[in-house]
């Protein structure tokens, strides 16, 4: 069963020139234990769509699905204090910015504990030892003296395993990663990758990987969905999208990959008129 | 053999972090001991993680910052700012482009101001050639005349970008520091940007130290390349060499962690997950 199924989802935002479309029309699915990248250039819509799911747009948005369902539960049609009990136990997400994405005012033991109390309800002895274990799990070291440390005296890397200690707190069915490494060194990111890839094949995790480098993806992901400009351009397990990309915005990205140079130019996208004139990129499912 | 446009020898940068009545002063060493050569019209690279001291070295080379000791030769002529003033002449000859387009122009003044500027304070020329030469620059980083009066936030990051490089051109620099020119932007303008900084090389024989975490990037567009780990220079050498055959371990590891997007690796991590 599909643990994450959206149908024909639209996010406008109301701005001062009138209605902008962020994502216009998506369909995605997400199966139990499986990865999917989500790949797209800034302003694709490509976090705006995952941010929906959350219900963590601001009230600017609008947003308007034909379904957006969570194990066979409607997101759109639940109650408020109902979707913040799935939101942050069965789905959870990690951001962008470790540093920014933490309070600096807590300590990051005191931030894992809100989580563990909030939705599991957990007495104070069992908090700690569960923050041990999650600080543990996720590869930091001394996790007891650790939970005393404030965001400022951690590393960006140590951050972000923070930041994925809080979202696996509950043991969630569905991680959204948004784009999880971008703001972190290669040998970094490496290790994160490898923390979460690690994590979502022991815990049968479904993941949904948003990003925009095609390395980290061919690195992740078991199938993946290709979004321009709020729409959904190719969809297709990784091996034929990298082998045999079909849609010609998927191959144009593809070849902007300076290790895909051939001789001392790089191929450029073609001008996006041209692109969009040439066929019609909303039909391509 | 081409002349050699820009050499330090065993360049060294140290900051000292001020101590307080309950603190010791400390010293960080930044850069430790940095030589290198680059000739006309070549490009260097110089790849690390963050804090590893490259940032310093782009602030030494460009002589914003005195080193601590050692020697900075722009075009054979030893530069020391620490003890003399910097003559416009010198300032003139090397440039620098910083990683974040957002950052580096300022949000009050009009793309026109922001070209012109360094020629009002480095040169004397009258201010009609000041702006034939800014509309020119313009149109050469694959901008257009009507953008004169705009500013910054009318544009995208990777026409913020162009701006930024053509600022450094203004002033017909030898040398070209980019302190992670690209790691900001989207793919398809990362490849738009790289391809303009090829064609003013050619164009002008520019020579560039090009500073970047992206080992595909760098693959691209070097010549040469250093890696800096921990303020030493750990590997330097061709291109070819480096990538061919990396001697440091720290190399090793930055080349192992870099993700592969090829058909043959995303087979192979298939193939180990099933099994």
């Amino acid at each position: 069963m599909a643990l994450l199924e959206i149908e024909n989802l639209v996010v406008e935002f109301a701005t001062a020139s009138g209605p902008f479309r962020a994502v216009d029309g998506i369909s995605l699915s997400v199966n139990e234990g499986e990865v999917l990248a989500i790949v797209g250039e800034s302003g694709s819509g490509k976090s705006v769509s995952m941010l929906a799911v959350m219900g963590l747009l601001p009230w600017t948005a609008k947003v308007t699905a034909d379904r957006m369902a969570f194990r066979g539960r409607d997101l759109m049609k639940l109650s408020s204090p109902d979707r913040r009990k799935i939101i942050g136990k069965d789905i959870a997400m990690i951001f962008q910015e470790p540093i920014a994405s933490l309070n600096p005012c807590f300590t990051v033991g005191f931030q894992i504990e809100e989580v563990l109390r909030e939705h599991l309800g957990l007495d104070g002895k069992a908090r700690r030892r569960r923050a041990i274990e999650l600080l543990k799990a996720v590869g930091i070291p001394d996790p007891e003296e650790r939970l005393g440390a404030f965001p400022h005296q951690m590393s960006g890397g140590q951050c972000q395993r923070v930041m994925i200690a809080i979202a696996i707190a509950c043991n969630p069915k569905l991680l959204i990663a948004d784009e999880p490494t971008t703001a972190l060194d290669v040998t970094i990111q490496k290790q994160i990758l490898d923390l979460l890839m690690r994590l979502q094949t022991e815990h049968g995790m479904g993941m949904i990987m948003i990003t925009h480098n095609m390395g980290v993806v061919a690195e992740t992901a078991d199938r993946v969905v290709v979004q321009y400009r709020g729409r959904k351009m190719e969809e297709a397990d990784v091996l034929s999208l990298f082998e045999a990309p079909k849609h010609a915005y998927t191959k144009a990205l593809l070849s902007a990959l300076p290790e895909n140079a051939v001789g001392d130019r790089l191929p450029t996208m073609p001008d996006f008129a041209t692109l969009e004139a040439s066929q019609d990129l909303g039909t391509l499912r | 053999m081409n002349r050699i446009i820009l050499e330090t020898r065993n360049i060294v940068r140290d900051y000292h972090i001020g101590g307080s009545l309950f603190r010791k002063p400390k010293t960080v060493h930044a850069v430790k001991g940095v030589s290198l050569k680059v000739e006309e019209g070549k490009t260097l690279a110089i790849v690390g993680e963050s804090g590893c001291g490259k940032s310093t070295l782009a602030r030494m080379i460009t002589m914003i910052d005195p080193p601590t000791a050692g020697e900075l030769l722009i075009e054979g002529e030893k530069v020391d700012i620490a003890h003399q003033k910097l003559a416009p002449e010198l300032r003139r000859k090397v440039q620098i482009v910083f990683q974040n387009p957002y950052g580096s122009l300022n949000p009050r003044q009009k793309i026109g101001d922001v070209l012109m500027e360094p020629l009002i304070i480095n040169t004397d020329i009258p201010a009609g050639e000041r702006r034939e030469r800014a509309m020119q620059m313009l149109t050469k980083v694959g901008l257009d005349e009507k953008h004169f009066n705009r500013y910054p936030h009318m544009f995208s990051g990777g026409q913020r970008q162009r701006i930024a490089i053509a600022r450094a051109l203004m002033l017909n620099p030898k040398l070209l520091v980019l302190d992670e020119p690209v790691s900001a932007l989207d793919l398809s303008v990362q490849a738009q940007v790289l391809n303009l900084l090829a064609d003013l090389q050619d164009e002008f024989g520019l020579t560039y130290v090009f500073i970047s975490h992206d080992l595909s990037v760098v693959r691209y567009i070097a010549d040469d390349v250093m890696v800096m780990y921990f303020g030493e220079a750990v590997e330097y050498g061709s291109r070819d060499e480096v990538f061919s055959s990396p001697k440091h371990d720290y190399t090793k590891t930055l080349f192992a962690a870099t993700p592969r997007a090829d058909v043959e690796s995303i087979r192979a991590r298939l193939a180990r997950k099933a099994a």
